[in-house]
């Protein structure tokens, strides 16, 4: 048994820290990695408590991130629990054994410290790593602060290990702004830590020798239509099972989280959807908004898959005009968000003005007034009850104007 | 998993993860057991023919045949029979025509051969070469 760690009951952590400390509580049996700036500290701190003996598993130095996440796809499979660290190229290195973890369905945790995709070479923060895995079939849940780190990366492995889910999850936090900005963070204790993550329980492991299993298994086109559509029916399941750890964690901790997070939309005209850092930022330029009388709301993606399509159409159900904020190259077509709430507005039969801005590329400053600027928009827009703009604007960028359709 | 064949299975009848058992019970001396004593799954690739698209097969001839088991230990898909130490057949469900047999076998002339698949297996060991002169 590893030594406990004596936490205070407020720590000052960064969002490495804070998931590296996630990790040591949740007694992982193996940490394959291969630190990348910006999520190095994470596994760096990792390797620092097994050194001085608060953790008692192993940790695999391997050649590459395609490997990191290989060793822990294979001792996932022979029965341990596991979880590792990464940002950006090495996300993308990893892209191929991301969807063999989830095809496998071994509920590995992957904590991703967002940032850029080169060319060109960059290590600031945007979101084209999660956008680059969102299709990978791993559950993908969001923290916009070090505290919400924590608690998403311990719900984490809660949530994959449950017997209905068994699948992969994904913590995203932002490059830089999350994971090297110190906040207050109230962690729990290491007993009541392990005791809500609950012991692991292998399900047909290589190591259970008396009851072989083949894992990986090529299937042709005999049967893989009918394994993936078991694996998307229980990802898009897997939603009761998350509500229900996000209610057992609130029980524990009085910290409350939903699919969404909500701020002001009740009563909202306006709303800006988006994920990770910005988030927090949007509740400032709100409540700045507010001052001048316009109804502004925020509406923060908490669970992007699987994707909360009925919950952001009863959100959005009142709003007249939204910002979907993409913070990531869009490689030719909308954002991704932009995309998907699309689809959600037009299937709920309301048709509000909905404009797609592409920000903070590669850790670009996107301040309060990027973001008054965008309400203001929204609320011509809702004023009129047309698209007063063009769909898809870049914010922050240097030179002339560019926009889209 | 169910005694049905797997392509019939609907999706909400798969184990997750596409795990395929080997056994249809826990076994803790599988070493100890011949092939045929083994409670294979349906799932094991043991019980599905995999050599359906041979298109040259090793015959075996008994007469010559030293049993040094070198084919058995290199034929790649154990599609070598061979019990108490003796080579007894070939499993024509699993083994693919590699040849590598063939290439291991140390005996003059050779104890395995390859044939067309089409070849009667009499008719092989009818038309067997006689001993190479050195
Ligand atoms: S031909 Fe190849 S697969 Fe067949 S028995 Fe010989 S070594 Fe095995
Ligand atoms: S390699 Fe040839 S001689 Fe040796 S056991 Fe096999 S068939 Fe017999």
């Amino acid at each position: 048994m590893a030594e406990k760690m004596q936490l205070n009951e407020v720590e000052v952590w960064d969002g490495n820290m804070a998931a590296a400390q996630a990790l040591r509580q949740a007694q992982i049996d193996v940490v394959a990695a291969y630190p990348i700036t910006p999520s190095t500290p994470i596994v760096q701190n990792y390797s620092k408590f097994l050194a001085d003996g608060y953790v008692d598993g192993e940790f695999i130095m391997v050649e590459s991130e395609h490997g990191a996440m290989s060793g822990c796809v294979g001792a996932a499979a022979a029965g341990g629990r596991v979880a590792t660290a990464t940002s950006s190229q090495g996300f993308a290195l990893m892209i191929e054994v991301l969807y063999q973890a989830s095809g496998m369905r071994l509920p590995i945790v992957l904590t991703v410290v967002n940032r850029a995709l080169a060319a060109p070479l960059n290590v600031n923060g945007d979101h084209s790593d999660m956008y680059l895995g969102r299709d990978a079939g791993w559950i993908n849940l969001c923290s916009y602060n070090p505290q919400e780190a924590y608690d998403m990366t311990l719900m984490a492995f809660k949530i994959g290990e449950d017997l209905n889910v068994r699948l992969p999850v994904m913590v995203h936090q932002d490059g830089f702004l999350c994971s090297h900005t110190a906040q207050n963070v109230r962690p729990l204790q290491d007993e009541e830590a392990y005791g809500f993550i609950g012991e692991y329980k292998p399900v047909n492991s290589m190591l259970d020798v008396a009851n072989p299993v083949t894992h990986g298994v090529q299937t042709e086109e005999d049967w893989h239509f009918e394994h993936k559509a078991r694996q998307h029916n229980d990802l898009m399941n897997s939603v009761s099972t998350i509500k229900k750890v996000f209610a057992e964690f609130e029980k524990l901790t009085g910290r409350k989280y939903d699919l969404l997070h909500k701020y002001k939309m009740d009563d909202a005209e306006v709303a800006i959807v988006a994920l990770g850092t910005t988030v927090e930022s949007a509740e400032i330029a709100a409540d700045r908004m507010r001052e001048k009388g316009v109804k502004a709301g925020v509406l923060g993606i908490r669970v992007l898959r699987p994707f909360p399509f009925k919950e952001i159409q009863e959100a959005l159900k009142n709003v007249k005009a939204i910002a979907a904020m993409d913070r990531s190259a869009p490689g030719g077509t909308f954002g991704m968000l932009f995309n998907e709430i699309g689809a959600a507005m037009l299937q709920s039969g309301k048709t509000p003005v909905l404009l797609n801005y592409i920000y903070g590329l590669g850790g670009r400053d996107t301040t309060i007034a990027h973001l008054t600027d965008i309400y203001e928009q929204l609320d011509r827009c809702a004023k009129s009850g047309k698209s007063e703009y063009p769909l898809q604007q870049f914010i922050g960028l240097r030179g002339p104007k560019l926009s889209f359709y | 998993m169910s005694s049905k064949d797997i392509k019939e299975l609907g999706w909400d009848e798969l184990v997750p993860g596409a795990c395929l058992f080997s056994f249809t019970e826990p076994v803790e001396n599988v070493v100890d057991l011949t092939m045929d004593e083994r409670p294979y799954a349906p799932t094991n690739s043991h019980e599905a023919s995999v050599g359906d698209w041979r298109v040259e097969k090793p015959v075996y001839n008994r007469d010559l045949c030293i049993d040094c088991q070198f084919c058995w230990i290199f034929c790649p898909d154990i599609s070598i029979i061979s019990r108490d130490k003796k080579m007894i057949g070939i499993d024509y469900d699993h083994c693919k025509g590699c040849g590598i047999c063939v290439e291991v076998c140390p005996t003059n002339p050779k104890s395995l051969l390859m044939f067309p698949e089409q070849t009667d297996n009499e008719e092989a060991l009818a038309s067997w070469p006689e001993k190479e002169k050195k």
